[in-house]
């Protein structure tokens, strides 16, 4: 048997992480409303499935952009030998009036900015690739996005140091959670090249005030170090305060000729606001030439197939409908995340008020039988194995505080969104039944006991058809 | 690591230490007259030497602002403070322009690209190995097959959902089927490829990338023989930290690689404490393109045993072979030797066999389950766009039509093989021996003047400023003997070889000229 390399051979993957391990115990048990109704609901995907149909007619009226066709002429030989790393003209255009369009054109983008990758996890390890040594840091706020352990680590050998931020604050960036974290990397001996934020944030669902960029700003400033500002879900903001990009502060302060317009970088990708991640769309802009230069010739390690540029410099080019689906798209968003709140509020789980994304965050702690990670995980099995929901739990965000869950919303028919919320507030009652069955107080018991079989035999009955193989 | 200041008063103590040490002695070696001077002089000198040297690395706080990273093309019309926003090590050793003459070749001619209406005098192509013979069959195909359906399931209705959700990152389960079937037909229907060995990836570049990543740490190598594909360099070392030694083979044995020669290189590297951990052959080879003999596997796969280490075979060529030899896969051989299996990669495409580079699809194929299982994990920074795994998958699946195609693919490609040759011939050039590859390994040694890298590169300039005609020089591939060109010609069409031939003259007799 060949050695392999430390690489291949390590955990730096973070694949044996809770948030992967939730996903097989789906994929061995997928609900599926006809075939499989006891199955496990998978809340843990961060997909945007509503929009698909004006995608389909979109297609379904423009069948040159699929066809290799541009005006009636078949130009698939040009696309079938197109491999220049600088990605084709038409499609950066359109990707930047796109991001454009998103942020209300407050901004612009220079389509000579950016470098296309085959989807954000390619951009974000690109970025660090360019950015950092092997050895060095970089910030991250938490709770974070759990693949960021490796796409940012993994190949890179880069570290991670975290900002803590709890719910006291409702999870907001603070100068005192930055310095600190920069001072933990001093201790460590790291050296800090930069701070990467996601914004809207995953998995909060928020969307960074202005307050926080303009403390991020005077934080890279004052350190000369990088901001790199993840907005793959910039087109999910359904909310007031609207979407704030980095570009945007950036562009209004006394930034614009300084040291800091180098220093931040923009990633973007279809694959949560178009609902495309097969397509493997991604994109890093940045204002600093080389920075583009370099990750232009790293992106041959992963270029966007030319068929698929070709499609979407078509569906993006096409200003009517662009316009049409990022307001609709939000709309369905909105409409969506209303569902599960009111859901989640029947079962008496309160969540983090949240202006985008495509998952709630939510406060299970009340829910745990002691304030520990141990509970956390305790609660996650039983929802993952006896509730049938895959969430994904806040230790596998790095949360500093237990009891919080990610709950995806946006993956899914509306009835099995009712179904999830069905099974939760069951399981909610369940709980709540269990801990009145061991009250002292004989006489209350007493009283309830009637409520109690009562709710028993109507319980009984929702969990009539779930045995306990899960 | 940042230095710490607290650090440095630990370090003075042992040279405190030395002098005490030194004096003495000093004293001792010269006699007391001398003590005072003998001893103070030279101790001093050493002392201060020390001191100034702290002090020189002190002073570089640890701030990222200061670091002393060279950037010699940045424009300087920006402010000097943003030659502090500095990059990683990785990034600015890659920004620096090409000087590779493989690249500044292709710039140039996409800045002055020949065309026979709109740009007659402008730059022939002949440095990429791109295949535009046959891409008139795939399109007649596409017409009779493609509606907007492909972007569907299956069945009537358009449905995005099943294309546009995340799906598995080594790529679907039946693009892996039809693709282990079109490597089963290439390769010689001897060998039989298993979809599930199969991971797939945006194009060979990654999945080259990737198995480096898997096999080697930083700092360990892998051998390869010369002449060799210029990116290599780039794929197989930039930023996974591995080094590359070239094993050189020469023209006097038509470019075949000696397995003497690979253990002496692997000797050599074992004494400078280099780790090998593989050896990455290109079957069919490129620049030259010559395919290895089934002997010749079998006694690489002796050596990869007794030294136990990889072998990376990347097959690309596979399907594009123009001579009477026969292609022979590093799978094929395995199928009677099972004990090896694990070291064997293969490096497989769609970009030169099929001619669609465009489109991304590259090819893993191990015998390693646990290389297997670290790339696919690697392939989410890598994979192939869903709506293209649909097209090729329904490409792929109809083999009558691969079978065709490859058929007329290799004869057009041996006419214009042949063309070429005969066209060089005429000049009183010779190529190397060659039965595939979409390019021939050019001798213009008697051309250059002086004998050497020098001369050749002045050739190449020549060729490409005045003659118009882009070819690769063997001192991008790491050629040990100067003057060969590799010219690719299946970017071309029949008519305009005769046109190259007639530019080529024109060099060959300024150089008879002058020589």
């Amino acid at each position: 048997m060949k050695l392999l390399s430390r690489k291949a051979s390590c955990n730096s993957h973070g694949q044996d992480s809770s948030y992967f391990a939730g996903w097989q115990e789906y994929e061995k048990n997928p609900y599926d409303e006809v075939k499989n109704p006891q199955g496990i609901i998978q809340m843990g995907l961060a997909e945007n499935q509503l929009s698909f149909d004006l995608l389909e007619s979109w297609l379904a009226q423009n069948p040159d952009a699929a066809g290799f066709k541009r005006n009636g002429e078949s130009i698939f030989r040009e696309l079938a030998l197109f491999q220049d790393y600088h990605g084709l003209p038409a499609f950066k255009n359109a990707m930047v009036e796109f991001m454009a369009e998103i942020r209300g054109n407050k901004v612009s983008f220079d389509s000579n900015n950016l470098v296309l990758t085959a989807g954000a996890t390619s951009a974000n390890e690109t970025l660090m690739f360019c950015l950092a040594n092997s050895g060095e840091a970089f910030l991250l706020p938490t709770p974070y996005y759990p693949g960021f352990d490796r796409d940012l680590k993994w190949r890179t050998e880069a570290e991670i140091v975290p900002i803590q931020c709890s719910s006291s604050n409702g999870f907001r960036i603070t100068k005192s959670a930055l310095e600190e974290a920069y001072q933990q990397a001093q201790n460590r001996n790291l050296k800090v090249k930069g701070v990467l934020v996601t914004n809207p944030s995953n998995p909060l669902g928020i969307s960074l005030s202005r307050h926080e960029l303009n403390l991020l700003l005077s934080f890279i400033a004052a350190k000369g170090i990088h901001l790199i500002s993840d907005e793959i879900y910039s087109g999910t903001v359904f909310n007031s305060p609207g979407f704030v990009s980095i570009m945007e502060v950036l562009m209004n302060k006394k930034y614009v000729n300084s040291p800091v317009w180098n220093r931040v970088h923009i990633v973007y990708s279809l694959s949560k606001d178009l609902g495309l991640p097969g397509f493997r769309v991604g994109a890093i802009y940045s204002n600093d030439k080389k920075v583009v230069e370099t990750a232009t010739k790293m992106s041959s390690f992963g270029l966007i197939s030319s068929q698929t540029q070709y499609l979407l410099s078509e569906m993006l080019s096409d200003k009517k409908f662009t316009k049409n689906y990022v307001s609709e798209n939000r709309k369905r968003v909105k409409q969506r995340h209303a569902m599960l709140i009111r859901g989640l509020k029947n079962a008496g789980i309160p969540c983090l008020e949240s202006n985008a994304g495509l998952f709630c965050w939510v406060d299970m702690s009340h829910l745990l039988s002691s304030k520990t990670f141990e509970a956390e995980m305790e609660l996650w099995k039983k929802i993952v194995y006896q509730v049938g929901l895959n969430i994904s739990p806040g230790s596998s965000c790095h949360c500093i505080e237990p009891g919080w869950f990610r709950m995806c919303f946006a993956n899914m028919s509306e009835q099995t969104l009712n179904l999830a919320m069905q099974r939760i507030k069951s399981f909610v009652n369940s709980i709540s039944e269990s801990k009145m069955n061991i009250s002292p107080n004989q006489q209350y018991s007493n009283k309830s006991s009637r409520r109690k079989s009562f709710s028993k035999w109507v319980f009984r009955l929702s969990f009539h058809d779930r045995e306990t193989e899960r | 690591m940042t230095r710490n200041p607290d650090s440095e008063p630990e370090t003075r103590k042992p040279t405190r230490t030395g002098m005490r040490l030194i004096v003495p002695l000093q004293g001792i070696v010269q006699g007391r007259g001398g003590l005072l001077l003998g001893s103070l002089i030279p101790c001093a000198l050493v002392y201060f030497f020390q001191v100034y040297l702290k002090r020189d690395r002190s002073s570089n706080p640890p701030s990222p602002s200061t670091s002393a990273v060279n950037l010699p093309g940045l424009p300087r019309s920006s402010s000097r403070a943003n030659l502090r926003v500095h990059v990683s090590a990785r990034a600015s050793s890659i920004a620096k322009p090409n000087d590779s003459p493989y690249y500044i070749g292709l710039d140039r001619v996409r800045e002055d690209p020949y065309d026979e209406m709109n740009n007659p005098n402008g730059i022939l192509q002949l440095g990429l190995s791109e295949n535009r013979l046959t891409l008139d069959l795939i399109e007649e195909w596409l017409s009779k097959n493609l509606s907007g359906s492909m972007l569907a399931e299956g069945g009537d209705d358009l449905n995005i959902r099943g294309i546009a959700t995340y799906q598995p990152s080594d790529g679907l389960m039946e693009l892996k089927v039809a693709m282990a079937g079109f490597m089963t037909e290439v390769m010689g229907s001897t060998v039989s490829f298993n979809p599930s060995s199969v991971v797939l990836t945006s194009g060979a570049t990654p999945a080259l990338e990737i198995l480096s990543f898997c096999l080697a740490d930083q700092g360990n190598a892998f051998l390869v023989p010369t002449p060799y594909y210029p990116g290599f360099d780039r794929d197989m070392r930039w930023r996974t930290g591995v080094e590359l030694i070239p094993v050189h083979c020469r023209s006097c044995d038509d470019f075949t690689l000696s397995i003497k020669a690979l253990d002496q290189a692997f000797n050599q590297a074992r004494k400078r404490g280099q780790k090998v951990r593989g050896v990455l052959i290109s079957n069919p080879s490129n620049p030259v393109g010559n395919l290895l003999s089934r002997d010749m596997l079998y006694d690489l796969l002796d050596f990869a045993r007794e030294r136990n280490i990889h072998i990376i075979s990347d097959e690309i060529f596979a399907g594009s072979t123009h001579g009477n030899e026969e292609f022979v896969s590093m799978a094929e051989i395995l199928d009677s030797e099972d004990s090896d299996r694990d070291r064997v990669h293969i490096i497989y495409g769609l970009s030169k066999d099929f001619s669609l580079p465009g489109f991304r699809v590259g090819v893993i194929y191990s015998f390693n389950e646990n290389v297997l299982a670290a790339s696919r994990k690697l392939t989410r920074f890598a994979s192939v766009s869903t709506p293209t795994q649909r097209l090729v998958v329904s490409m792929l699946s109809d083999t009558q039509f691969t079978r065709e195609y490859m058929k007329t693919n290799r004869e057009r490609i041996k006419t214009m093989h042949d063309l070429f040759v005969e066209g060089l011939r005429e000049l009183g050039i010779e190529s190397a021996k060659s039965s595939a590859g979409l390019y021939c390994f050019v001798d213009m040694s008697r051309l250059i003047s002086p004998y050497n890298e020098k001369g050749e590169l002045e050739l190449w300039d020549k060729l490409l400023n005045i003659s118009k005609i882009n070819v690769t020089p063997g001192s991008a591939c790491h050629c040990i003997e100067p003057g060969w060109f590799r010219c690719c010609y299946t970017t071309l069409n029949e008519k305009e070889i005769p046109l190259v031939i007639k530019r080529i003259r024109k060099v060959v007799e300024t150089c008879k000229r002058s020589g």
